[in-house]
This record gives structure tokens, C-alpha cells and sequence, in this order.
């Protein structure tokens, strides 16, 4: 099936009952699955009129219990960033979709393009067998951290076809949602609250409520599972770091140039917040730094060399300017 | 002067009360008035009651900040 | 000299306790709004249409940003906080999976009508059934007295010293008038809070919203001109004459759509 067909398909298959969207390539294709699929199963999608409307409806559906998602691409996350911040703060657990278009968002997913130094968890797939899984693992990590999780995919994921099984995957027990909202405690004296200015408990003071939500984005720092892929990395003196699609050729065009004897190797980061330096850096260690590859390259090596000073990549962060799928080493490789 | 009919009265929250005025316009036998000198605690005038409340609630009703706390006699009351 | 009757305690001879201070729902916090604000007496006539219904233990309240924010923490029922303008997309959100609860929003004129015009029609288009509840001062109060898209022609605030002039700033925007136009609401009515009869009619409205959206007509929209002394910048007294001279000629009072839905017995 496509992969936008097969996202939708795992997005059910995790629970997701409520969707809202607005169209826009190359995401339209998962509204309309959602379209398709939500009603059969109890579930609601709604076209939104605006993607201010769709975010604003996912959140609703979040607070109300309900495993929810919206998305859209690069430019229509611009649009909903107010809501996508203050969701963090809300503790709302929301799924969101970028399916991508050409110019690349990490800095939107990783960054975030919204105020209030909040932090989504970000996930890149790289095929449509792994978007099934991440997209189920979003929903649950959502769940579990109570924060929205961003799903970053392409036009390229969304197109292609391949043949998959989008079933269930189960990722383990979750807590209740006993913070949702459903009337019953409303006049028993401690009705319940959702809202991004404070926490679930009595109302105190916002700065202790930023304080505690600062903390947790370190906690999501520390305690995420770092999940990347990498291959031929033993004794090869250069190591490709890509992640979502383009890692698909790197990995191809990897195990091609080995066959032909070049020392090369490729990382593959899946979590692109929290970045999973350790992992990245084992995988390069020992062999020449190569900036980072990805559909808008260079973007991804501020992540490593902004950070990391024993990470192998650091010191060619600087002429980071190598098209992607591009096979020649850097003029300036150095061993550390 | 000529009996007056109460059908109820008022127990008036004085700490509560915002000096607004909003009660002795809405008072509808016009038996609320506020005080001239007397304050509360945070600098409010508040309001009293003269005789002839009829527990028409209006005052409750109008309050903002719910100074009033409204009974209706079982029988009424005359006075004056 | 007339006297002053006791008020200090309840009465001595026997009596029925009609009104008990603050209201049940509300007696969960104090709010601190400005001595002479319509906001209050609006929350209270929405709360008592909502016992009165008994729909409390399933109601929820999708809450904008405004000087009645302070009631997410003084009104004890469900509180979903949603940015300035956005509460119509949430509370659809949240209907939508709890179709058996009772939505209602409260936001106030800046944030439906001006940040979230689209969202308060869209909400309307799609006959949500939510009920949409609009306070309107006809200024942003807690920013300090400024202009919306309420504000009436000649009124003064901090962005119309000299009154507000068409030429210059426009013409003021009718909701209640532009949702009942709407095919999807079924219920419209704009009411007031600067008299006690304008207060009991405003808690007929919001029985008769809450009733309706029950019964899954539609959307339902309650619009409430309140009284605001401080953004009107006059004394706390003319507060509800500055409402019947000003606002009620241009938003007028009454029932604008009553789809005449039956309703239970």
C-alpha cells in the first residue's frame, strides 16, 4: 500500500480516534485515509477549515481521553506552532505529522518553531515498514510523557509504495488517563483542569509550573530510548550520517561502495530529538568525520557538532555543504 | 409614618462587597441603600437595608460578588 | 429616621433561604475582577442554568483568554484552557469524543471576535453541538482598554481617544446577528447583565442553550454584554446605564433563532 495509506492504517491500528486536518501535499493522502478508516471504527476525522482548527481540534479530542492526531507539512505546522508550544505545557499527549515537502524542517521538529523553549519528541522513519512502527511508538510515547510527539516524514514516504502489514504493536503498559476531562468531576469541588498555564494540581505559580515542565524535558532527554540504525561502520574510515528517507540511498549506496572495498560506513538516527548522541558517536568512532547528509544537508550537523565535542563528525561542521547521495569525501577529512 | 411590609430579608457579606452600586439600582421596592461614611476592611462603601425587602432575589441576582444571602419569611413582617 | 434592619446574621423568626452567598459553582475560588464587572453576574446566571438543568456532572468549559480567565480556577466545573481564540476548535475537538457531555465556551469579545472570528463560524457552519458563550464589554479589558471588533461607533478607548469613527477604525461587528444567519446554530440569543430583569432573561437564554444542545440541535450561541467601568474608563456606578445607552442600541437584546426544537417533557 502507499505510505500515506499505511500511516493512517497504523495510526488506527494504535488507537488514534479522532483526526483533523487540512489539505495539503503531500500530507492530503493521510486525511483521507483517516477519512476513511476513522468512522468505521468508531472514530472521528474532521476536515478542519484552517490548520489553527485542526491543531486546536486534536488538542480538544487529547484532553477529552482519546489517543488524537493531527499534521500537516512544514508550512501548515508553521501555522499551528502557538498551539504545538502550549500543547507541551498542557501536557496534552498529541500526535502530529510532517509529511515534508523539499525544503526540509528539522529545525521546526527539533527546535521548535513556537515559543517557550518546549521540546517534542521526533521521530524519522525512513521506509514505510518503520513509519508503521514509529507511528504506533509516537502514539505511545505521547501517552507516556504526556507531550506531543512529531512524526517527520516526506512526500517520498508518503508516495511510494511498498507492501507491508500495518497491524498493532504493543509497546507495553501506560497509566489511565485520569487528568482527562469528561463532566464527572465538574461540582464535586475539585473539578479538573487541562491548561498550559498550570499543572493538574491546585492552581500555584506559573514560573513553578515552567520549572517543572523544564525539568521534564530533561527527563525526556535522559530517559527516551536513543533508536538508530547503522551498518558497515566497523573499520570504515568514513561514516554517513542521514536520517528519514535519504538514509534509505545511504544505506544502499553504503553496502554498495563496502562491496566495492571503500572503508564507508552510515549512521542512521530514527529519534532526532532527543538526539541520540551516544549512539551516533559509537557508530562513527574511529572513522572520519562526514557531515551529515540529509534532504537539506548540513541542517542535521548542528545537532552533533553544536554538542558533542568528543563526536567524530564535529570538526566538519563547518563545510557541511555535500549534496545528499553524494559518494566523494571531504577534502578536509582528518582522523581524530 | 405608615407600616411597612417585609416579605423578607438580607444577610449582607459587608467584607465581600465592592462598593458598585449594582444592588440598589436593581433593588426593586428600592430598600438598599449604601453607606455614606462607614467602610470596610478594604475601603468599600457596602450596602444597607431598610424595611419592606420583598426576597425578590434582584440584588443577588445583580451582585457581582456575591454579598447577599436571601431569605423569605415565612410570614411577613410589619413594621414603622 | 427610617431604620436599618440587622444584616449582620440570619433572621431570628422563621424563613426560606432563597439565595446562599456565592452560588455552588462558583464558591470554589474567589476571582479579584474589577468592582462593577458584568462578568461575574454572566457566570452566575450560566452556572444556575446548568443545575438548573442538572447537567453538571457531565458539563465541561473550554475557556479563552480574557479577564474572566480567572474563572478556570473559581468555577467548579471541567476547565480546558485554550488560547485566545481558539476555544471553538477545542471544544469541537472535545464534543466530538464525548458527544454525551455539555460543552460550552467562554471567551470573551477580543478573543471570539477578534483572534477567532473564523473559528466561532466554522464552529457554527458545522452546527457543533457546542455552545459558544460570548462576554462582550466591547473592549479588551484585561490589556488594558482597547479597541475590538465589538466596540461601538463614538465609544472611547485607548485606540480611539476621540471615539470610535467609521472613516478611521470601521464599524462594529454583529455576532449574534452573523450566527443566526448561520444555517447549523439553532439557538442565538444576546442578553445583559446591567439589570436584574436583563439578568433573569439572560438565564431563560442559557437554560434554553444548554436544553438544545442536550438534545444534539446544533450549535448554540449565547452572547452576554457586560458591564466594564475600567475599559470604559467611566465611574463603576454609570457602568449599567453606559451599557443601555451604548451597547444595547447596536447589539440588541433578545432571542435571535429559536429552532423550536422539542425538547423532553
Amino acid at each position: 500500500m502507499e505510505g500515506a495509506e499505511a500511516i493512517a492504517e497504523a495510526m488506527v491500528a494504535a488507537g488514534c480516534r479522532f483526526f483533523a486536518g487540512y489539505p495539503m501535499t503531500p500530507f492530503t493522502e493521510v486525511l483521507e485515509g483517516m477519512a476513511r478508516l476513522l468512522p468505521a471504527v468508531g472514530g472521528v476525522c474532521i476536515n478542519a477549515e484552517s490548520e489553527l482548527e485542526a491543531v486546536g481540534m486534536a488538542w480538544g479530542a487529547a484532553a477529552g481521553g482519546v489517543r488524537a492526531a493531527t499534521g500537516s507539512v512544514g508550512q501548515g505546522l508553521s501555522l499551528m506552532q502557538e498551539s504545538l508550544s502550549e500543547a507541551c505545557n498542557a501536557q496534552v499527549p498529541l500526535v502530529v505529522l510532517n509529511m515534508a515537502r523539499g525544503q526540509g524542517d528539522y529545525f521546526q521538529a527539533t527546535r521548535g518553531g513556537g515559543h517557550g523553549d518546549y521540546r517534542h519528541i521526533v521521530l524519522a522513519p525512513a521506509d514505510i515498514t518503520e513509519a508503521i512502527r514509529t507511528v504506533q511508538l509516537a502514539f505511545h510515547l505521547a501517552d507516556e510523557w504526556r507531550n506531543p510527539v512529531t512524526v517527520l516524514g516526506d512526500y517520498y514516504l508518503a508516495h511510494v509504495q511498498e507492501a507491508v502489514d500495518p497491524g498493532p504493536i504493543d509497546f507495553g503498559e501506560l497509566p489511565p488517563k485520569d487528568w482527562a476531562l469528561d463532566g464527572a468531576s465538574s461540582g464535586s469541588g475539585a473539578a479538573k483542569v487541562v491548561s498550559p498555564l498550570r499543572g493538574d494540581g491546585p492552581a500555584g505559580s506559573y514560573g513553578d509550573h515552567l520549572a517543572r515542565m523544564g525539568e521534564r524535558v530533561k527527563a525526556m532527554e535522559r530517559s527516551v530510548e536513543p533508536l538508530v540504525e547503522s551498518g558497515h561502520t566497523d573499520g570504515a574510515e568514513l561514516v554517513v550520517v542521514a536520517y528519514g528517507t535519504p538514509g534509505r540511498y545511504v544505506r544502499y549506496v553504503v553496502s554498495r561502495m563496502r562491496a566495492a572495498g571503500v572503508p564507508v560506513g552510515f549512521v542512521r538516527p530514527i529519534n532526532l530529538w532527543p538526539f541520540p548522541y551516544e549512539a551516533v558517536a559509537r557508530a562513527a568512532e574511529g572513522a572520519a568525520p562526514w557531515p551529515c547528509t540529509s534532504s537539506t544537508p548540513g541542517r542535521c550537523s548542528t545537532t552533533c557538532g553544536s554538542r558533542c565535542a568528543a563526536c567524530p563528525c564535529r570538526s566538519s561542521v563547518a563545510s557541511a555543504t555535500t549534496a545528499p547521495g553524494s559518494a566523494s569525501p571531504p577534502t578536509s577529512a582528518s582522523r581524530r | 409614618m405608615s407600616p411597612v411590609v417585609s416579605r423578607g430579608t438580607v444577610v449582607i457579606d459587608v467584607e465581600a462587597c465592592k462598593g458598585c452600586d449594582l444592588c440598589v439600582d436593581a433593588c426593586r421596592p428600592g430598600v438598599l441603600v449604601m453607606t455614606e461614611h462607614e467602610r470596610n476592611a478594604r475601603g468599600y462603601r457596602y450596602p444597607q437595608l431598610l424595611p419592606g425587602c420583598t426576597a425578590c432575589r434582584a440584588c443577588a441576582q445583580i451582585c457581582p460578588d456575591f454579598v447577599f444571602q436571601v431569605w423569605k419569611y415565612d410570614e411577613p413582617v410589619v413594621s414603622g | 429616621m427610617t431604620q436599618i434592619v440587622p444584616t449582620d446574621r440570619p433572621p431570628d423568626r422563621p424563613a426560606q433561604l432563597l439565595d446562599d452567598f456565592t452560588p455552588s459553582l462558583m464558591a470554589t475560588g474567589t476571582h479579584q475582577l474589577c468592582p462593577g464587572c458584568g462578568e461575574p453576574v454572566a457566570v452566575r446566571a450560566l452556572t444556575e442554568a446548568i443545575e438548573a438543568l442538572e447537567l453538571t456532572r457531565r458539563t465541561m468549559c473550554v475557556i479563552g483568554i480574557g479577564c474572566y480567565t480567572a474563572f478556570s480556577s473559581a468555577v467548579d466545573i471541567e476547565m480546558l484552557q485554550a488560547l485566545h481564540g481558539r476555544a471553538p476548535s477545542l471544544a469541537t475537538g472535545l464534543k466530538r469524543v464525548r458527544p454525551e457531555g455539555i460543552v460550552f465556551t467562554l471567551q470573551g469579545d477580543g478573543d471570539m471576535v477578534n483572534e477567532g472570528l473564523q473559528e466561532v463560524i466554522h464552529a457554527a457552519a458545522r452546527g457543533e453541538r457546542v455552545t459558544c458563550v460570548l462576554l462582550n464589554n466591547g473592549v479588551f479589558g484585561e490589556t488594558g482598554g482597547h479597541m475590538t471588533a465589538t466596540t461601538v461607533i463614538g465609544q472611547r478607548t485607548k485606540n480611539t481617544l476621540e471615539g470610535r469613527d467609521p472613516a478611521a477604525h470601521g464599524y462594529p461587528i454583529l455576532l449574534s446577528d452573523i450566527i443566526a444567519g448561520i444555517q447549523g446554530s439553532a439557538f442565538v440569543g444576546r442578553g445583559s447583565v446591567n439589570s436584574a430583569g436583563e439578568v433573569a432573561r439572560l438565564g431563560r437564554m442559557f437554560r434554553r442553550a444548554f436544553e438544545l444542545q442536550a438534545a444534539g440541535a446544533g450549535f448554540t450561541f449565547v452572547e452576554v454584554l457586560t458591564m466594564c467601568p475600567t475599559g470604559w474608563f467611566v465611574e463603576v456606578q454609570e457602568g449599567p446605564d453606559y451599557l443601555k445607552d451604548h451597547l444595547s442600541p447596536v447589539h440588541t437584546i433578545g432571542v435571535l433563532k429559536d429552532v423550536g426544537h422539542a425538547v423532553g417533557a
